[in-house]
């Protein structure tokens, strides 16, 4: 039987309820990073033509994207777990867009796939095109759900909804294009340049969210101006530069890795301007959305044990598939 | 357009019916192909690298199969059973959130090297990918049946508030998560999948053996590894069964009435063998009167009691609530333990021609195999038929109602499209599933290497082909 105490206080008088609210967003910006890579290469997909590049972004994505996928309902489960109230107010309340997300990402997970299946071009044309349209819905339905939790709104089609939606699917676009250059042997100076679009309009939309925020949205004017949130957007800004001139000198690595701190800095901003409340539309805050002392010690224990060894696998996984694609890799 | 609450259950229903197809195959597929890339890795011939790459690809399918049908699960909490998740999160979120982390991040990114890492890791990191990939399936089911367990029988917690609702509070961790009917639960399940893939294992073999005049090494020792298999799983499925409803019987008194139709509270209660409705009026819960049943006396109390058939059965006289449409439990419940005694059969007959040393000229045998390819995980549905309608009305035995659980604002219309929308978007990812893995056993698995190219394993050694 569990120790009474471990039901009366956090443990080591940890500030538990801020820290899950925390790990969720980093599990959500693990999402946006690693998965937002591989729906990028999907979305990359569909505009480069070289058949060769277009095959090694298929064998690039597919050892990885089941494993990234999974940071998605990990991201779930804990909300899940640490704060119930929300995970159904915010999945019940965008119902449709709930199913839309769901829609996007099972063609998107099978497509590639099933097209390794059969090689005939009319099979293979079908689901590389089913490919690109999961990998460029997914995220911007993600994105929509992100513009309605942060603005109180549950709206299918809405204009800030339609900007975020945007904006996650060009941040994916800028990992994609990133990661695609890392996996080729020679660069493609086309992923570059599109890279370099994408990146602009991303760094385009997410001013244009903010400054959205600013004036329309009651109550983000003094968090929008505050130092951290202008931090954000500075280092953003100066990433997105570091980001299109590491690509275009063929440091793909480290225009990856960028681009993932870009995304981190995202989410960060979405955590800084929710905070401190947690479900706008009710003005839910965190501490009154979060689970008794006991579930959230139990949740923090199994954190400890498992997210150091979930960081090994990805470590093992990505260093087993590091450096340039090889030609006939399948299984 | 369906009710709210009607069509949400219909859409959970249907969701997870297809979802269990494909864990159910991945769990049972793992022990074998962590079996064949052991012999693979060992060296012992080159057919074991066939066997491990003609199945992992069917592995493969049907793993992603899973993954996806498997979020909509996980999010279909949130969009239509909003006020379960709300009242129940606190304990039934958190076994979601471990399976995520635990099981699920370990199998899917191990599977990532073991589908497409053959040639980019050592032979023991190979063998490793392997086993953690079957690990972690397992390890998923433990998480998804302690969370359903505890819906079954709950135990650990009591009722509290947060944010001024009243919810669910845990307790206890250890009682709420290890309920006896989670080992009941784990181990009839995981038997139930390890049988359901040699079942299908040995319906595709048997195929080949029938169709093709491929009578090679690779359809001979698919064929049996799958038997032994099957004759260690089949009768272990009857003995876990038994102790399982005698379990039942000790906790959940209306889904044991359901399973024998019994209305009356009685010692040496008879076995239903069937039970007809005689009225139209209420065709999967019919009222007594309305119930035609023909029984053995006394076997129903029997096996309820472990042999005691003074064993007294709850019938549906004393319980309070609304009954589950219970005719629905009592046939699926018969059709479950039927395909048991079937796969019993099919063992013993396989195992038999095995001893006499024709195994591979009995063609009703490969016959009968191919019928059966698909038995196991039907098997598994009435299963989980029996499980989940038999809790019903409730969503957590005796705490929750599955109508009290529905998403507050959930519209008939919203509910009703999305429903639709699974059936369509279901069907078509269970054919194309069904087409690709038979297209994949139509091609067969590679020809054997003519010992021009040979073999490498790890070290350099060459392994003759065969």
């Amino acid at each position: 039987m569990m120790p009474l105490s471990l039901a009366d206080t956090y443990l080591l008088g940890l500030p538990l309820v801020e820290m899950w609210y925390v790990v969720m967003f980093l599990t959500l910006a693990m999402f946006l990073w690693l998965d937002g890579s591989n729906f990028g290469i999907g979305i990359l997909f569909g505009v480069v033509d070289d058949e060769e590049i277009k095959e090694s972004m298929l064998t690039a994505v597919a050892p990885l994207w089941d494993g990234t996928e999974v940071w998605l309902i990990v991201f779930g489960g804990a909300m899940f777990a640490v704060f119930p109230d929300v995970y159904a107010g915010l999945f019940s309340g965008n119902y449709l867009l709930m199913f839309l997300i769901l829609g996007a990402l099972i063609i998107r997970g099978v497509s590639p796939e099933f097209r390794e299946q059969r090689h005939d071009e009319s099979w293979q044309r079908l689901w590389g095109v089913l490919f690109v349209a999961g990998s460029t819905l997914a995220p911007f339905f993600l994105g929509v759900f992100t513009a309605n939790w942060l603005i109180g709104s549950t709206s299918l089609v809405s204009l800030p909804g339609i900007v975020v939606g945007l904006v996650v699917v060009t941040l994916s676009a800028v990992e994609g294009a990133a990661f695609t250059n890392m996996k080729l042997e020679e660069k493609s100076a086309m992923v570059s340049t599109y890279g370099t679009i994408a990146q602009v309009a991303y760094l385009v939309l997410a001013v244009t969210t903010v400054g959205y925020l600013y004036l329309f949205v009651e109550g983000m004017a003094a968090k929008v101006l505050s130092p951290f949130a202008l931090l954000l957007v500075a280092l953003t800004a100066l990433l997105g530069i570091a980001y299109i001139v590491l690509l275009r000198t063929g440091q793909s690595l480290p225009a990856f890795v960028t681009a993932g701190v870009q995304t981190f800095g995202l989410i960060a901003l979405v955590g800084y301007l929710l905070y401190p409340t947690i479900y706008p539309i009710d003005g839910l805050l965190v501490q009154d959305a979060a689970v008794s002392v006991l579930a959230m010690n139990v949740m923090t224990v199994v954190l400890v044990i498992f997210l150091p060894l979930v960081l090994l696998y990805f470590a093992v996984l990505y260093n087993a598939f590091r450096g340039p694609v090889q030609a006939g890799e399948g299984y | 357009m369906v009710d709210p609450v009607l069509a949400s259950r219909l859409q959970f229903a249907w969701t997870t019916a297809i979802h269990i197809i494909f864990p159910t195959l991945s769990m049972g597929l793992a022990p074998f192909l962590v079996y064949w890339t052991w012999k693979e890795v060992r060296g012992d011939g080159e057919v074991y690298a066939r066997l491990r790459r003609f199945w992992a690809k069917i592995f493969a399918l049907t793993f992603v199969s899973g993954t996806v049908t498997g979020i909509v699960l996980e999010f279909e909490f949130g969009t239509n059973f909003a006020a379960y998740s709300s009242i129940v999160g606190g304990i039934f979120g958190g076994p979601l959130a471990t399976e995520g982390l635990m099981a699920f991040m370990l199998e899917s990114t191990m599977l990532g090297i073991f589908l497409f890492g053959r040639d980019r890791v050592s032979d023991r990191m190979y063998l490793v990918s392997a086993f953690l990939v079957g690990l972690g399936s397992w390890l998923s089911a433990v998480w998804i049946l302690i969370a359903n367990a505890w819906m079954q029988t709950p135990a650990g917690f009591e009722m509290g508030t947060r944010a001024g609702e009243e919810v669910a509070v845990i307790t206890d961790p250890v009682a709420a998560y290890l309920t006896p009917r989670f080992f009941y639960m784990f181990t009839h399940m995981q038997t139930a999948a390890v049988l359901s893939a040699a079942l299908f294992i040995a319906g595709i073999a048997s195929y080949k053996l029938l169709t093709t005049d491929d009578r090679s090494a690779f359809w001979k020792k698919t064929m049996k590894v799958a038997l032994i298999a099957m004759i260690i799983t089949a009768p272990l499925l009857a003995v876990q069964g038994d102790a399982y409803g005698r379990h039942v019987h000790e906790t959940q008194e209306s889904k044991m009435a359901a399973i024998e139709a019994i209305w009356d509270t009685e010692a040496y209660a008879p076995l239903h063998l069937v039970a007809v409705p005689t009225s139209t009026d209420n065709v999967v819960a019919p009222a007594e009167e309305d119930l035609f049943t023909i029984g053995i006396p006394w076997v129903g109390s029997m096996l309820a009691g472990a042999g005691d058939p003074a064993t007294v059965i709850t019938g549906f006289e004393d319980i309070e609530h609304d009954l589950p449409p219970y005719l629905l439990v009592f046939y699926s419940f018969r059709a479950m333990v039927g395909l048991g005694f079937w796969f019993i059969f099919l063992a013993l007959w396989g195992v038999y021609r095995w001893r006499q040393g024709d195994l591979f000229d009995d063609t009703l045998l490969q016959k009968a195999m191919v019928a059966s390819t698909g038995l196991g995980v039907l098997a598994v549905e009435f299963g989980w038929m029996v499980t989940e309608i038999g809790r019903q009305p409730w969503a957590v035995q005796d705490v929750l109602l599955v109508s009290d659980g529905v998403s507050p604002g959930l519209t008939g219309g919203e509910a009703t499209l999305t429903l639709v929308g699974f059936i369509f978007a279901y069907t078509a990812l269970l054919s194309i599933w069904a087409y690709l893995v038979f297209r994949i056993v139509r091609t067969g698995p590679e020809p054997p290497s003519d010992g021009t190219a040979p073999t490498t394993t790890d070290g350099g050694a060459e392994v003759p082909a065969k």
